[in-house]
């Protein structure tokens, strides 16, 4: 404990620090004022949109396994093991040679080019299978990549969409919660930031082995898309796409002809380019659908190659709808489908009723104990009343400093700090009544009631810390910023109610020869 | 203080140390520094009243059958709007009868005929949003487009309201051990056996209150019986400490007498500080709004439960534990 002149001098500026940081919460300040960020709003106070996904991280390795499996394809192709086929069963990846005597061939290409693959030794073949799988480190990442890409394609997403002061958190090991403060009517975000986005390019199937809707053919698969006239019809496509969107580079919204509604340009990288090239060239005549999130935008004739790397979808869409699919489309897939699990919104009426309400009663509960403590306690009273506005304006200054956000519980959190940091002064108070009882002095009154009251008020408030850290630690959104006021409160309490009402009885006696205190 | 008037009546209570003030000054105060209550013989009595109201709290949990949960922990779907001018409940129900729509419950929430909850219980597969959806398509084409302002909504699935109800009963019970873990290496085991008992007891009868007068039991419900939880140590934590110092000072006195002497002499504060918290929390139940009305009421009742359980159920507790302990 320092002297006299340094504890009061770091009590001064703790004070006018925190009036410079919360006064622009209330008032508009002059341009020259040092802090200009407000105490930041939850979305309960400001209204806004609360959205909890989950990625479904599993159907993220499937998608992987998927993937292995098609380039593993290509490349037993441009390998010397003659006739094979590649199938995946759930997890596994399935290799049916031809001849067994390419089983090692085609074993030590694997080990080459497929590090992530592990072979599993399967019992009972015939010796022509190979059996493979993708390994656990492998799986480990793809959860948590998808989870991370998850996040940075939807911060892309909502950048564009244009909201204020977005926030976007993981959560546990697959769940993201976006925070939108301000938005009202949730349903366009939700469909722009859940959306998948998987654009896949894909053959119409033609000729006796496509099969009918009823019974496709192998390797066809029936979609729904849009029909000629505006309704929905079904489509038999071939199961492998040509490419996928991680090719397109850019997409932007053109105006579609009359009647046609609006369409998307979209750019191709060199390799997209490439495939699409090829493709094109390939199957001239022939229809392309182009599928995106497993629904047929538009299914075109190839009238002749396209080389140049871009392309358009049509789709007789509203011009939101347009900027929003050029919108994903530039910023990519996600990598895996997203599931919503809580929704929550608050509108800016009750937002304002719930402020209007927290103020009321945090003024209505403080004048009764400001009250309460000058008639009880008189001097003493007045003391820790000081030290009580002390008190808030320090717990309203951490919320301005360091970028906390309240909530109504958090206003409920500071109403019952209010009522509890008098706690403290009670105890000392108390203990100083009973000294002076007990025919001790002024001086030696306080300094007994300060030090025997010390370790009750430490305990009781290490246990009420305790409570709130666990509550931080269980809770979200709202309830966290109880816990943190409840935290918050303990700690400016301490500093308040013991060490600055302590400075002020030590200035007093060292200033006068105080023969009576007034408690 | 001035005054030369002689204390009275304080010393019915007399222990050795304390000396008697040659000119005891007076203050203003509620409870007399030294009541002189004999808490311990009263306790047994106590003890029978505590036993009723966590019976109770039992009982009305069978009467009502679960508590009654809020979106976060049953799941589903909850959309409060606000009309400009009073509608009828029959009106807004009409709106809602409509196939996407399964059991809606809808009440006039604040009595105005003006603020609606419409709540839809959690179906299999659907998500709550497409549920929310088609409640305001259907309030819109009753009422027409802008007619309302919707309030508030929540959707929560039901497996992320089981999830949260575990959590919840974990978040509780760990809070209440490591009370208990703390107290026992700050005292000892019989006062940290004592502090947890109190606090389960305070928790139950919380719960059981919020239940006889229908609260809804929500996220924030389980923050204030975690604040309870803080509180009510807190309390116990003042008198345990008054206990362990007073027995150093009257070593010959038998541990009944320590604690009364103790409860006695803390009783004044506990009074006082149990009193500007409730003080506050009844600011916030009359005047906080409904969404934190179920949070304000909980503190409410486990503040007062709180203060009382820590003279009656923690210390007879404590004095149990260390009988038994002596005994041996």
């Amino acid at each position: 404990m320092g002297s006299l002149g340094s504890r009061g001098i770091a009590f001064l500026a703790l004070l006018v620090a925190s009036l410079v940081v919360v006064l622009p919460t209330f008032v508009d300040v002059p341009s020259w004022w040092p802090w200009r960020q407000p105490v930041r709003l939850g979305l309960d106070l400001r209204g806004g949109t609360y959205l909890l996904y989950q990625v479904e991280v599993e159907q993220a390795v499937d998608n992987t396994v998927e993937r292995r499996a098609r380039d593993l394809e290509s490349e037993l192709r441009s390998g010397n093991v003659g006739a094979f086929t590649v199938d995946r069963v759930g997890r596994e990846i399935h290799v049916r040679l031809a001849a067994k005597d390419r089983r090692a061939d085609a074993r030590r290409l694997v080990e080459e080019r497929f590090p992530d693959l592990v072979v599993a030794e399967s019992a009972g073949a015939d010796g022509a299978d190979l059996t493979l799988r993708l390994s656990e480190r492998e799986v480990a990442t793809v959860r948590d990549g998808a989870v991370a890409q998850a996040v940075e394609i939807m911060r892309n997403r909502i950048d564009q969409f244009g909201v204020a002061e977005p926030t976007l958190q993981t959560q546990g090991q697959d769940e993201i919660v976006v925070q939108l403060p301000g938005i009202q009517d949730p349903q366009r975000a939700k469909d722009l930031i859940g959306r998948t986005a998987l654009l896949e390019f894909k053959l119409l199937a033609e000729g006796p082995q496509a099969g009918t809707v009823q019974s496709p053919g192998p390797g066809i698969q029936v979609l729904f898309g849009e029909g000629g006239g505006g309704g929905r019809t079904q489509y038999l496509v071939e199961r492998r796409a040509i490419m996928t969107g991680d090719v397109i580079t850019d997409a932007s919204v053109r105006p579609g002809g009359v009647g046609e509604g609006y369409a998307v340009d979209f750019t191709l990288d060199s390799r997209g380019a490439r495939l699409f090239g090829d493709a094109t060239t390939q199957h001239v005549r022939r229809q392309l659908a182009i599928v995106l999130d497993g629904y047929v935008q538009s299914a075109p004739e190839i009238r002749e190659p396209i080389t140049g790397g871009q392309g358009q979808i049509t789709g007789r869409f509203r011009i939101e709808e347009a900027q929003d699919l050029a919108n994903v489309l530039r910023h990519g897939a996600l990598p895996a489908p997203l599931k919503l699990l809580e929704e929550r919104t608050v509108g800016p009426s009750l937002g304002k009723d719930s402020i209007r309400q927290g103020s009321i009663s945090f003024v209505v509960g403080s004048i009764l104990i400001i009250v309460f403590m000058l008639v009880y306690y008189r001097g003493g009273g007045l003391i820790a009343d000081l030290a009580l506005l002390l008190n808030v304006l320090l717990i309203l200054g951490a919320f301005a400093a360091f970028g906390f956000t309240l909530t109504l519980p958090g206003i409920a959190g500071i109403v019952l700090t209010v009522g509890m940091a008098v706690d403290a002064n009670v105890l000392i108070l108390e203990r100083v009544r009973e000294e002076l009882r007990a025919g001790k002095g002024a001086r030696a009154a306080i300094d007994a009631g300060y030090d025997r009251a010390w370790t009750a008020i430490l305990d009781s408030n290490v246990t009420t810390f305790l409570s709130g850290v666990i509550l931080f630690q269980f809770g979200s959104g709202p309830v966290r910023g109880f816990a943190v006021t409840l935290c918050l409160g303990i700690l400016t309490t301490l500093l308040t109610a013991v060490f600055a009402t302590r400075v002020v009885y030590d200035w007093r006696l060292a200033n006068r020869r105080l023969a009576t205190v007034s408690v | 203080m001035k005054s030369t008037r002689t204390a009275q009546g304080q010393e019915r209570l007399q222990h050795g140390a304390a000396a008697t003030p040659r000119q005891a000054p007076t203050f203003f105060q509620l409870i007399p520094p030294n009541p002189g209550i004999d808490f311990i013989k009263l306790s047994p009595k106590m003890a029978i009243a505590s036993t009723i109201l966590v019976l109770l709290s039992f009982s009305s949990l069978f009467y009502r059958g679960g508590l009654n949960y809020g979106i976060d922990f049953a799941g589903g779907t909850m959309v409060e709007v606000r009309f400009p001018q009073a509608v009828a409940v029959g009106d807004v129900r009409a709106a809602l009868e409509q196939p996407d729509i399964r059991e809606a419950t809808v009440q006039d929430i604040g009595g105005g005929s003006n603020d609606f909850q419409i709540r839809v219980q959690a179906g299999e597969t659907e998500m709550g949003s497409a549920v929310a959806d088609a409640v305001k398509r259907g309030l819109q084409a009753k009422f027409g487009e802008g007619s309302f302002d919707v309030l508030r909504v929540e959707a929560v699935g039901p497996k992320v309201g089981k999830e949260l109800w575990r959590q919840a009963l974990l978040a509780v019970l760990a809070s209440t051990v490591v009370m208990g873990i703390y107290i026992w290496i700050k005292f000892n085991l019989a006062f940290g056996i004592g502090a947890a008992v109190a606090l389960l007891h305070d928790v139950l009868i919380t719960v059981g209150a919020l239940l006889v007068f229908n609260m809804e039991f929500d996220l924030t419900t389980v923050a204030a019986l975690l604040t309870v939880v803080g509180f009510s140590v807190n309390d116990t934590v003042i008198i345990s400490d008054r206990i362990r110092e007073s027995r150093i000072r009257m070593r010959k006195e038998p541990l009944e007498t320590v604690m009364n002497v103790a409860i006695n002499e803390t009783l004044s504060r506990t009074i006082i500080n149990s009193g500007t918290a409730i003080l506050v929390t009844a600011a916030l139940y009359a005047l906080g709004g409904p969404v934190i009305h179920s949070f304000a009421f909980a503190l409410l009742v486990g503040f007062i439960i709180g203060t009382y359980s820590s003279i009656f159920v923690a210390t007879p507790i404590v004095l149990a534990v260390e009988r038994r302990t002596a005994r041996r």
